[in-house]
């Protein structure tokens, strides 16, 4: 045992244990000894049920994958049989498709929080980068996975999403070649992104959601006040409005894991389909190169930035529109200027831009799942630019925000 | 009750209550590695028409993956069971596995027919068929029965196992029963059909 | 304004019943007024009447091609005899998939389309669909069968039930014709029931844990100040 730490444990397994492994000290610094603020509220539980999900679909991931046949000719049966046939098969595979839907909707509450109070800020900012090469892993992933039951919808989606890579001029047709290992969306192309889905992204995303966590526990957790309160400890170094993560935040957190669970089997008993939104209706046939659907629209999470790609006029400037809008997310840490962490003491610009932010991205994401005719177009547009108008304008109208002043000490109600 | 007590009594409700679900929710996903209904569909037990098999030959089917022999015994094949009985290791079936019905010199519960299972007892090989007398390459003293080309043993014409031979015990009868003359059902003894 | 617990609730709401809204009102084809229909998946009486009415008027040309007649049978309360007698008019066994003699070639060659598999047509389309369209049928001198559809103009199917509903009365018709869409509504998802009682019981396990795990939580932080 090293001279620095003492064991927390008294069995003597465990401090066998100890003397080999850095059991205790992982144990004290990531849980019983790591302390965040007090005051937390519901935005702060997004993170862990964003690892809650994940846990469900590499579990349920792995079963499928147990049944799932990866070739075109095999794969539409295929889940069609681990839904009838494999003993409680459909209950995994609704897990699974439901699980999809509700990661992206935890996810971006999570994103949502970080944007309320700051948390993006310094010293948080590559907690925010790591966080956002975690969205794009899952934007992926989830891409990848759409083809994989091989319906009509799965096909089309992969067709349109893997043409606009045709748009970067020069290398775009050998580009959309080499992604698909063939001339057209094949059985090869399905086996390739089996591969992706399967092994690669998983692997990436818990590398980096451990990385992620590392991150934060190394600054301190952020809170709804956007005080750091690490600058008042007690006499024994702890942070006076902190409490340890275990027991306060993990008896808490418990709480409202079994909310969130709640939430999510009612989903999976009782509307797996969610009208069409998590199940597309379009899936429930196999995919035919000869038969496109009346209307190719992604998955309700990718749909905003669809509405983005089709506003723009010209085709090739939608693709860089919509790898912008995805982009910008990364540099709010330098877009944001105002010193003030919190949505709570902001001025009124902020709120405001917040407001017209969330307005417009809820809005594209409705106008992305309509067909791209009339006034829906010009509503799109309009949003667009609100959209981008947000990220793009924000080092003016955060410069001179007019902030209340910051409390020092985190306000905590019972 | 005191503080500790209190909190006692809710970690260990909230344990207990996390581990009685944990266990509720990970028993489908242990449930799902049973065969599935497709499986159990195709490992149905099979019907065999006997209609055609002549006097002195041999049918091989297969039932979940393994083959099974299905021979017309003639009434010289049946009476040549009782001169092979001192050169057996296990006459009368009590070391191999045959449902109770087959426990007798015919390992059937019809004497002209023989349903054994063609996985030697040896190491797995699928023995061959050699019911003629004293043929050039099994010698004079062979009587008609199985001949297991991987190791050498030999099985009489009721697949029991000779002496001196690798394989331990008399090739396995499977569950069957007749549905009338002509329809052998493989895989199930009477009275347990299933859909 | 702060975004409270109470706005992102209502917020969500919102959120989830537009968007069943949206999707209920974009999945659906050929709006020409659908009465919407009601049928009961649990209504075993129904579903063999539906399974009845399919194998005897639709398997000649349509299969279920993810159904297994033992399934059916076991799902529906039907013993083997039963299924045997009255389900199954080829050499199949309850273990075979319910499949249709005619090939693809010949049904495109005699049809122009093959007749489609309807394991999963309730679920592509919905059961007012289905329903409307075996309502239909009307007499067409330009149309190859003789007959055209107001639901799906042009479509290769014959009217296969028009003898049915000349001898049966409109209003034993139209139960026929609700037996046969609840037949398919379960096979195109015939674990549905289960999954609704099943649900009922994780949904109460969850509620009861709740309570736990929120007295645990308020007794941890009656402390913290």
């Amino acid at each position: 045992m090293s001279e620095k730490e003492e064991s927390i444990f008294t069995n003597p397994f465990l401090r066998w244990i100890d003397d080999r492994f850095p059991l205790s000290s992982l144990i004290k610094d990531h849980a019983t000894e790591y302390y965040a603020s007090k005051n937390f509220n519901i935005w702060y539980i997004f993170g862990v049920l964003s690892m809650v999900v994940l846990v469900i679909m590499i579990l349920t991931g792995f079963f499928l994958t147990m049944n799932y046949k990866p070739s075109a000719k095999d794969a539409f049966d295929s889940v069609e049989y681990i839904m009838r046939s494999v003993e409680w098969g459909w209950l995994i595979r609704y897990m699974h498709s439901t699980g999809a839907s509700f990661f992206f909707i935890v996810v971006y509450l999570h994103m949502f929080r970080a944007m309320l109070y700051g948390s993006y800020k310094k010293p948080r900012e590559l907690i925010w980068i790591l966080g956002m090469l975690l969205y794009f892993c899952l934007m992926a992933e989830a891409f990848f996975g759409y083809l994989l039951p091989w319906g009509n919808m799965s096909y089309w989606a992969g067709q349109v999403i893997v043409n606009l890579f045709g748009y970067i001029p020069f290398i775009g047709d050998t580009l959309t070649e080499w992604i698909r290992g063939d001339y057209f969306i094949s059985d090869i192309t399905l086996n390739r992104f089996f591969a992706f889905h399967v092994i690669l992204l998983p692997l990436a995303i818990i590398g980096l959601v451990a990385a992620h966590i590392l991150a934060l526990h190394h600054v301190g957790s952020n809170n709804p006040d956007g005080i750091e309160i690490k600058e008042y400890k007690d006499d024994s170094g702890k942070p006076i409005d902190g409490v340890a993560f275990h027991p306060f935040h993990t008896s808490k957190d418990l709480v409202w894991i079994t909310v969130f669970l709640i939430v999510y089997f009612a989903a999976v008993f009782y509307a797996p389909e969610m009208g069409g939104l998590f199940l597309e209706v379009d899936n429930f046939e196999p995919a035919d190169p000869l038969k496109t659907p009346e209307h190719i629209v992604p998955s309700w999470y990718f749909t905003p930035y669809y509405a983005i790609l089709r506003a723009v006029p010209n085709a090739a400037l939608g693709a860089v529109f919509l790898v912008l809008a995805v982009l910008l997310f990364v540099f709010l840490p330098w877009l944001d200027r105002c010193p003030v962490k919190s949505i709570r003491y902001r001025g009124w610009q902020y709120k405001l831009a917040l407001y017209v932010f969330v307005i417009s991205f809820l809005a594209l994401g409705y106008l992305g799942m309509q067909p791209a005719t009339g006034v829906y177009v010009l509503l799109a547009r309009i949003f667009t630019v609100t959209y981008f108008g947000f990220f793009l304008l924000m080092p003016f109208y955060t410069r001179y925000e007019k902030t209340k002043p910051v409390p020092e000490r985190v306000i905590y109600k019972k | 009750m005191s503080k500790l007590d209190r909190r006692k009594f809710l970690s260990v409700a909230t344990s207990v209550t996390s581990v009685i679900g944990g266990i509720f929710a990970i028993t489908p996903f242990i449930l799902s590695f049973q065969p599935s209904k497709k499986a159990k569909a195709l490992g149905a037990a099979i019907k065999v028409d006997l209609s055609n098999l002549e006097v002195g030959s041999i049918i091989k089917v297969i039932y979940r993956g393994t083959p099974y022999y299905v021979v017309h015994r003639s009434e010289d094949m049946i009476e040549r069971l009782k001169s092979s009985e001192n050169d057996l290791r296990d006459p009368d079936s009590d070391l191999s596995v045959q449902p109770n019905f087959a426990k007798n010199e015919f390992r059937s519960m019809k004497p002209k027919y023989l349903v054994v299972e063609g996985v030697c007892t040896h190491l797995g090989c699928a023995p061959i068929e050699k019911f003629s007398i004293a043929p050039a390459d099994m010698g004079p003293d062979w009587n008609g029965g199985f001949y297991c080309p991987c190791h050498g043993s030999k099985f009489d014409l009721s697949g029991r196992v000779y002496s001196g031979v690798p394989a331990p015990s008399n090739l396995r009868v499977p569950p069957h029963r007749f549905e009338n003359d002509s329809i052998l059902v493989v895989g199930e003894n009477s009275g347990e059909a299933n859909v | 304004m702060i975004l409270n617990i109470k706005k992102l609730l209502l917020l969500s709401t919102l959120l989830f019943t537009s968007g069943l809204a949206i999707s209920a009102s974009s999945s659906s084809d050929n709006e020409i007024n659908m009465e919407p229909i009601s049928i009961d998946v649990s209504d075993k009486k129904s579903l063999q009447r539906g399974a009845r009415n399919f194998f005897n008027y639709c398997a000649g040309c349509h299969s279920l091609k993810y159904m297994r007649y033992g399934e059916i049978a076991a799902d529906l309360n039907i013993s083997e005899e039963q299924l045997l007698n009255n389900l199954i008019f080829s050499n199949q066994t309850p273990q075979d998939i319910v499949t249709t003699n005619m090939s693809k070639e010949d049904g495109d060659r005699w049809f122009g389309k093959a007749p489609p598999d309807l394991t999963l047509v309730t679920r592509r389309k919905n059961p007012d669909y289905v329903y409307q369209f075996l309502k239909s049928f009307y007499q067409d001198k330009k149309s190859p069968t003789g007959v055209n559809n107001k639901i799906k103009d042009a479509t290769s199917m014959p009217h296969v039930l028009w003898l049915v509903e000349e001898e049966m009365t409109s209003e034993n018709y139209n139960q026929f014709l609700l037996d046969i869409v609840t037949f398919l509504e379960y096979a195109g998802d015939p674990t549905q029931e289960k999954r609704k009682s099943l649900g009922l019981w994780v949904l109460s396990f969850l509620f009861l844990f709740l309570v736990f795990s929120y007295a645990l939580y308020k007794d941890i932080w009656r402390e913290v100040k």
